[in-house]
């Protein structure tokens, strides 16, 4: 890495330890907090999408599994949910398992309305097993409350794990991988690579942080059921925009993408009332239209007209983090 | 060195519906040789390299390679153990560059991020392309593209290449360089075989070569004899005279 | 006995309707050859222009699906004209965004529609809605069975236009090879407009149907989206007859799980059965009738 780059992210690592001090109001640290978890959310989708090409419509699944293994366990056994956040991540990545190795069969759309089906398939299941899920009413936590704080410090633990991890991949063989099957499956396959063992290289921690974040999120709203979890529409489909947001493919995006969608959603909702969501929707159209690789990923692309071509920053998805 | 047939290719039979793409073809291929594969548009030869490389699966029939029958692996079980490809309509993988797409060949035979560059870098000056290696490979000319191709495929060092008409839409120039490529390919004890219908790259260059239409063998022999084979020459032509 | 003779027919002629749905939106992605995503939202809005027409005017659903029918026809082509098209040239890395466009379309409508009338449930009661026909022991409502006949008239009027007119041919042209189509004359991109403002229109009318037996709210456009896709994937991709017999199989299917197995699962057999197409029968039910 150049040296610049360390600096920055050592600056930016302080900042971030220290923003729920900046930022004082619960209100605030509210706000943080969401944007961590939008962020990480998106850094895991982004490894099994962005990187490896594999649009998945359905990871609110991950996400409601590893909620409801926190909340499960606090219903049935009165067990403190934050053991979820062990059991949350591993059980969704063992959920993932079966489910890659029978979808990624299909390829491109075919993959991605799987995937929308089975997410959905989790939602019916969960809000119709009353006995075991307590369905439609939820699961609500009356425990004492720490402060926002701690959540936002764990939260933010939880999206540095993403980064990290996702870094590591990326940089190493299996980001090369991943991103051949994206390009060009067939090509890959002629290159000795197992696409389907990598597509599951890609969602196994991709499952993992998504349920990680379930968990946390149970925890820290203390309230959840199945057609908030689940939902595809606001969980599925809202991951999706904000890595479109901020850019597919890149180690930043989906971070900047969260920033993005919490800001401009709160900007709106104080300034729109109601329509809030509907200015989201003409912004996703209008960034999808006129800026495809999102705010990362068209930056990239202006730096290189402006400074030309530097070794090893060029191409995108792998020289540039 | 004794002629020790690398790859062996028993009565393959392959139907696509009512359509038989392959009828009971059968060669070997021996060891370091350049074996030339030609044929009309629709003979059947892109289906020959589809059905090696088990994009498609037989229909009947045996391939062997070596002393393993590859024609229940997958495809990349089958470049792990030694034959490798570049397609007819090349295959560039768009957003890497140059030098990201040759070492993703090269991973295979390492996990090591810096030695997998190190061998790309090698290919790449071997095939001459050093000089676009930062390139998005979707920008490459058609050439460059076509050299991409056979350096990727390099890189996962293979024993047996498979090379799909690597010298279509080339100048004459460019076509030369591609000879000179694949002669010192060759020259790296790997056994090359080409489909091609550029006549000046199979009599250049191939040891031997075998001429089909409608999926069936017409002849086998040194270059020069089958390419002036009346029956090859009709199956290129129609009748002779007309 | 009766009990499945009704259920099973209440399913075919829910089906039907559901059927047209699932035409249209198979019309537009056989041009169009992008997953439509936002094609339930259509549905949407063409059921809330009808019941405009029924509260404002006091018109009969069957009617006000006629005003809702050009209505639609012209968003459609707005939107496939403006925003669509304009996707086919950009480059992006994931061929997804054009997926994803048309979730922000969804969005939009979806959001403008809630802005407008609130999230409120609505519904219409016609006179006869509440009717049904004894037929052999078995009771069969009649808003069902004249949205069915209705249904399968636009089927059949779709079937004609597409064989006998120019337009309709050049549609199917299109859609089986959009350059080939482009070198003997025809317009691609104003067909594809077409396209798409037919196929709107053709939702609004499904949904106009089907809007004496749902409650709308402006969710409402999420499920049609799903049972669209579900039935256009049962019956294979591009196939008029497939999204017929489709539709029929999932609304039969859907009337099964009601009946026997529990309201609340009856929208999980229709996706399972779309998981088990998918994965195992890729060209849909066609492929079974077609051996």
């Amino acid at each position: 890495m150049h040296r610049y780059r360390i600096w920055a992210a050592v600056a930016f690592a302080l900042l971030a330890l220290a923003l729920p001090f900046i930022f004082n109001s619960p209100y605030y640290q509210h706000m943080l907090i969401l944007i961590l978890i939008w962020a990480a959310l998106g850094t895991a989708w982004n490894l099994l999408g962005g990187y490896c090409g594999q649009v998945s419509f359905g990871h609110a699944a991950f996400f409601g599994l590893g909620a409801y293994s926190a909340g499960l366990l606090y219903l049935h056994l009165g067990a403190s949910p934050w053991w979820g956040l062990a059991l949350g991540p591993v059980v969704a990545t063992l959920v993932s398992l079966p489910i890659g190795l029978i979808c990624f069969r299909l390829r491109g759309p075919y993959f991605a309305l799987a995937m929308l089906a089975l997410g959905e398939i989790f939602r019916l299941v969960f809000l119709n097993w009353i006995s075991f899920t307590n369905g439609p009413r939820g699961i609500l936590m009356v425990a004492t409350r720490p402060g926002k704080i701690p959540f936002y410090y764990l939260a933010l633990a939880i999206l540095g794990l993403a980064l990290w991890w996702s870094y590591l991949l990326i940089k190493s063989k299996f980001g090369y991988y991943f991103v051949s099957i994206r390009e060009d499956q067939d090509a890959a396959e002629a290159l000795g690579i197992p696409t389907t063992r990598y597509k599951l290289y890609a969602l196994l921690p991709s499952a993992f942080l998504t349920g990680l974040v379930g968990a946390f999120y149970m925890n820290y709203v203390a309230f959840i059921e199945p057609n908030v979890v689940f939902s595809l529409g606001n969980v599925s489909v809202m991951i999706i925009l904000v890595v479109i947001l901020g850019g597919v493919a890149t180690l930043w995006g989906p971070t900047v993408g969260a920033a993005i969608y919490i800001a401009l959603g709160e900007l709106f909702r104080a300034q729109l009332g109601a329509a809030n969501v509907l200015a989201f929707g003409v912004l996703v159209c209008l960034v999808i239209l006129f800026l495809p690789n999102g705010v990362v990923g068209e930056v990239d692309l202006f730096k290189r007209l402006l400074g030309g071509k530097r070794r090893g920053d060029v191409g995108g998805s792998l020289g540039s983090p | 060195m004794t002629s020790v047939a690398v790859l062996e290719v028993r009565k393959i039979v392959k139907r696509f519906g009512g359509l038989v793409a392959v009828d009971n073809l059968s060669f070997a291929v021996r060891e370091g040789e350049i074996f030339g594969l030609i044929g009309p548009n629709g003979s059947g030869k892109t289906t020959v390299f589809n059905l090696i490389n088990r994009f498609f699966p037989l229909t009947s029939g045996t391939i062997h390679f070596g002393d393993r029958r590859i024609d229940v692996l997958s495809p990349h079980q089958i470049c792990a153990l030694g034959i490798a490809r570049a397609f007819q309509v090349v295959k560039p993988l768009r957003r890497m560059t140059v030098l990201e797409n040759v070492m993703t060949g090269a991973f295979l035979r390492t996990r090591n991020v810096r030695r997998a560059r190190q061998k790309a870098l090698e290919v790449l000056d071997f095939c001459k392309l050093m000089h676009r290696k930062d390139f998005p490979a979707g920008k490459l000319t058609i050439a460059d593209r076509k050299r991409l191709e056979i350096a990727r495929a390099l890189a996962t060092e293979p024993r047996l290449l498979l090379l799909d008409e690597t010298a279509a839409g080339l100048n004459p120039r460019e076509t030369e360089e591609a000879i000179d490529i694949i002669r010192q390919i060759r020259e790296l004890g790997v056994t090359i075989i080409v489909v091609e219908h550029v006549m000046k790259v199979i009599t250049g260059i191939c040891d031997r070569v075998m001429a089909i239409n409608f999926g069936r063998e017409i002849t086998t022999g040194p270059p020069a004899a089958v390419v002036n084979h009346p029956e090859v020459i009709k199956a290129y032509l129609g009748e002779a005279d007309a | 006995m009766a009990l499945l003779g009704q259920t099973v027919i209440c399913g075919l002629l829910l089906g039907g309707m559901y059927a047209l749905i699932a035409i249209s939106l198979t019309l537009i992605m056989g041009v169009m050859k992008i997953i439509n995503l936002a094609h339930g939202s259509l549905v949407m809005v063409g059921m809330y222009v009808t019941y405009v027409c029924y509260r404002a005017w006091g018109l009969d659903p069957y009617l006000g699906m006629l005003v809702a029918m050009p209505v639609l026809f012209l968003l459609g082509c707005v939107i496939q004209h403006f925003l669509i098209n304009r996707l086919l040239e950009v480059e992006s890395v994931l061929p997804e965004n054009q997926v994803l466009l048309t979730v922000g379309i969804s969005l939009v409508l979806t959001e403008v529609i809630r802005f407008i009338f609130k999230s409120d449930y609505r519904s219409i009661t016609t006179p006869y809605a509440g009717e049904a026909l004894l037929v052999g022991g078995m009771s069969v409502s009649i808003a069902m069975a004249i949205g069915f006949v209705i249904a399968m008239v636009f089927t059949y009027l779709l079937h004609l236009f597409l064989t006998r007119t120019d337009l309709g041919r050049a549609i199917r042209a299109t859609a089986q090879d959009r350059e080939a189509a482009q070198y003997m004359g025809v317009d691609a991109r104003r067909v594809t407009v077409i396209t798409f403002g037919l196929g709107s229109a053709l939702a609004a009318a499904g949904g106009s149907l089907l809007l004496p037996l749902f409650y709308l709210w402006p969710d409402i456009g999420h499920l049609f989206t799903a049972k669209a896709f579900i039935i256009t994937i049962l019956g294979g991709m591009g196939s008029t007859t497939g999204a017929l017999l489709g539709g029929l199989t999932l609304g039969v299917a859907e009337s099964l799980g009601a009946t026997y197995i529990g309201m609340g699962y009856k929208d999980v057999v229709g996706l399972v059965i779309f998981l088990l197409v998918l994965l195992f029968l890729p060209h849909g039910l066609r492929s079974l009738v077609r051996r």
